[in-house]
């Protein structure tokens, strides 16, 4: 499309605009590709008051190992090929694939395999060819860039980081699935009912949404802990103590999650036309088969979105699982703020950094490959709330 | 829909809403007036010293707290009224020092440091947010098509990051003598240490949530320039307006709805403010309404959790957000009454 001449910015404005759009950039990716780059290097390195330094890393070059500017080259080659694959090619194959009903799955499976596969490329393909290759290339294959993965190891290895990763990875699975089954049922009701009363539950949604959260864990904590007497009555011996429980925090989860998920929802079932599920109707169905024969098919773009934020709420949370779960079943993010509570040397710091980086990494690709339904689900509450 | 049809589809949510949203909530009312203890017992002990000739022995008289037959401490549950919101509040103290315009002891209260803290900070970052996120969006919808997508992905970094470790990155370029810190340092020519005093690390905050949050407010603002009447604005062309008077008389109107939604939105998390004050270890500065009632509820050195002054805490959290909320959900009421009928 053509701009008139009369609406083309001056000059001026385009070069400030520019500047900003680039400052903006640096600002926003700044701070995750420095402790990127920080979680690479001994902690003398990561430390450093050079910034050149931490980037060069000499100190870790030195005691450690580093790469050559061709392991590079080949390196951000890989990167680009992957993000090219995970943009264009992996979404066509899920499609492809999964068998329809199923897209959610297909798409956890794919993200699960993509992981794995970049990570057996970076972390052993990729050494393992360049160890031949480098001799070969003279000036090219001489190390220059410090480089190690020791914290990651310590992490994941030493500090049995794995178990955190799996209690993260069962909350948040838990949290997905059954946030969804129950709020797209919810969702499609209140969009389809234009009673009082789906509204008077609207609004008192919001205003659960609006508490914050450590108001509802103030309430939950207490019975909790006692629940094995409080249910005794009921259920006799077989009481559980909620507290500690992942499943108990996986329902927690999914109810505080509710009013996002159904107002989400039901503004995504508003936009499917109401004719659909009426034709349907009209040749017979009732309310329950035209959703899952007419509706459902349709409406997968918005119940991702959604699972997409769900998924943000359980992996990132830190005041539910902190406080509901105890050490042994204790998630990512809490685990890692508390690495800082002990006496924490600067190894200890860098270890730490690498575990935040370990943990933002899922979530890098998730934008990677969901950025537009990211984008629409942030929209979908503002267009029409 | 018939009433019972919709009964069953919304059940399911309603039932947990029900359980783990309104149900915990009459739970923390309840126990914010009551409290409960160990019965405490006194014993008493004869503990003796080893001593030349014979040992020397001396009783006293010890509380300790009574076992039943299991070996479990036992509890019992008084009604105390409203004295875990004035172990919260601490009225006295608070009223003697507004009598006295005694800025500092009004900040020695926990309470009411975390209350004012809470309160500039959603106040503060809210303009900011709605400022910069309308920026980007602008100067993103100005840009070539091209370079939009990689732009979008970018900026949704900041938004889509663990809010604790996204403090934490923050935390690694400025303590001690981080990266940034050194940087200005380097510039202003004097020792800068941001993590010694309460305004650095306030400043640091407001700064982690405008970086966190301008993204969202930066696409929905995006989405909604799109629809922009591009009559509209080139009648107010051939009316000779400004690229500025374009802005505040065409785009502003247009996108207003829009900046309704965003500050709705940022009040509600604003308000929640807590993540940055674990990523930035500031308890001993700066500290807010949710980490107060987090912290009562941490089992302090002795293993006990003070829950009726959390709840308290966290009831008066509440009347909190929903006296913010009064006028904007009344506004939203009547804008959803108005599309209904």
């Amino acid at each position: 499309m053509s701009v008139p001449k009369s609406l083309r910015p001056p000059l001026r404005l385009k070069v400030l605009s520019n500047g900003f759009l680039t400052l903006w950039c640096i600002i926003a990716a700044f701070p995750i590709v420095w402790i990127t780059i920080m979680s690479f290097k001994t902690p003398f390195d990561a430390f450093s008051a050079n910034p050149l330094n931490v980037i060069l890393g000499p100190d870790t070059l030195n005691k450690v190992d580093g790469l050559s500017l061709a392991e590079i080259a080949v390196g951000i080659a890989l990167a680009w090929l992957l993000v090219l694959t995970a943009r264009n090619w992996l979404p066509r194959q899920v499609v492809h694939y999964t068998p329809p009903g199923m897209i959610g799955f297909g798409w956890l499976v794919a993200a699960l395999v993509f992981g794995i596969v970049t990570l057996i490329l970076y972390m052993s393909v990729l050494p393992g060819v360049m160890g031949f290759v480098n001799p070969l290339l003279g000036p090219l294959g001489h190390d220059v860039l410090g480089l190690t993965t020791e914290h990651y190891q310590a992490v994941w290895v030493d500090r049995n980081f794995t178990r955190n990763f799996g209690n993260s990875m069962l909350v948040t699975a838990g949290v997905v699935a059954i946030s969804l089954t129950i709020g797209t049922l919810a969702g499609y009701g209140l969009a389809r009912s234009g009673t009082d009363l789906a509204f008077w539950l609207l609004i008192i949604a919001l205003i659960f949404r609006a508490l914050p959260h450590s108001v509802l864990v103030a309430g939950y904590l207490p019975v909790f802990i006692k629940s094995s007497e409080i249910l005794r009555p009921i259920m006799g011996d077989a009481a559980p103590t909620l507290y500690g429980q992942p499943w108990a925090v996986i329902v927690v989860l999914v109810s505080i999650n509710q009013p996002f998920t159904i107002w989400m929802l039901r503004s995504f079932f508003h936009n499917i036309p109401a004719e659909l599920d009426e034709a349907a109707r009209v040749d017979g169905c009732s309310h329950f088969q035209a959703f899952r024969r007419v509706i459902m098919p349709v409406m997968w773009p918005g119940v991702i979105t959604a699972g997409l934020f769900s998924f943000l709420l359980a992996y990132n949370d830190f005041l539910v699982t902190s406080l509901l779960l105890d050490g042994q079943n204790m998630t990512m993010v809490p685990a890692i703020a508390g690495m800082f509570n002990r006496e924490t040397t600067a190894s200890d710091e860098v270890q730490a950094i690498a575990a935040a980086v370990s943990i933002t990494a899922p979530l890098f690709v998730l934008v990677l490959v969901f950025q537009r339904q990211i984008v629409s689900g942030l929209t979908a509450g503002a267009v029409k709330g | 829909m018939r009433f019972k049809t919709f009964l069953a589809f919304v059940g399911p949510s309603l039932f947990l809403m029900l359980i783990f949203i309104a149900a915990p909530l009459v739970t923390v009312f309840w126990n914010s007036f009551h409290i409960t203890q160990p019965v405490y017992e006194r014993v008493e002990v004869e503990t003796c010293t080893p001593g030349f000739l014979a040992p020397t022995c001396t009783t006293s008289v010890v509380q300790q707290p009574q076992l039943d037959d299991e070996g479990k401490v036992i509890t019992e549950t008084t009604f105390v009224g409203l004295e875990s919101y004035r172990n919260v509040l601490e009225p006295d103290r608070f009223f003697r020092a507004v009598e006295n315009w005694d800025w500092n002891t009004v900040n020695n209260i926990r309470f009411w440091k975390a209350l004012r803290f809470t309160l500039v900070f959603t106040l503060l970052t809210m303009p900011m947010v709605v400022g910069v996120g309308l920026l980007i969006a602008i100067v993103v919808n100005g840009t070539v098509q091209s370079i939009k997508g990689p732009v979008i992905f970018i900026s949704l970094l900041p938004f889509i990051i663990t809010p604790v470790i996204g403090a934490l990155a923050i935390r690694w370029l400025f303590i001690g003598d981080g990266i940034l810190t050194q940087a200005m340092e380097g510039w202003l020519q004097r020792d800068i240490a941001l993590f010694a005093q309460g305004w650095t690390i306030e400043i640091l905050m407001y700064v982690y949530r405008v970086w966190h949050v301008a993204p969202f407010a930066f696409v929905v603002f995006y989405a909604g320039l799109q629809t922009v009447n591009q009559d509209t604005l080139e009648s107010a062309i051939i009316d000779g307006a400004s690229r500025f008077q374009r802005l505040r008389y065409v785009i502003i109107p247009h996108l207003m709805p829009l900046i309704v939604f965003v500050m709705l939105i940022h009040l509600m998390d604003a308000y929640r403010v807590f993540e940055e004050v674990i990523g930035f270890s500031s308890q001993a500065h700066v500290i807010s309404l949710q980490w107060l009632t987090y912290d009562f509820l941490m089992p302090d050195e002795a293993g006990t959790r003070a829950i009726s002054r959390a709840s308290a805490s966290a009831m008066l959290t509440m009347v909190g957000i929903i006296v913010l909320l009064v006028i904007p959900l009344r506004r939203a009421w009547r804008d959803q009454r108005g599309t209904a009928k």
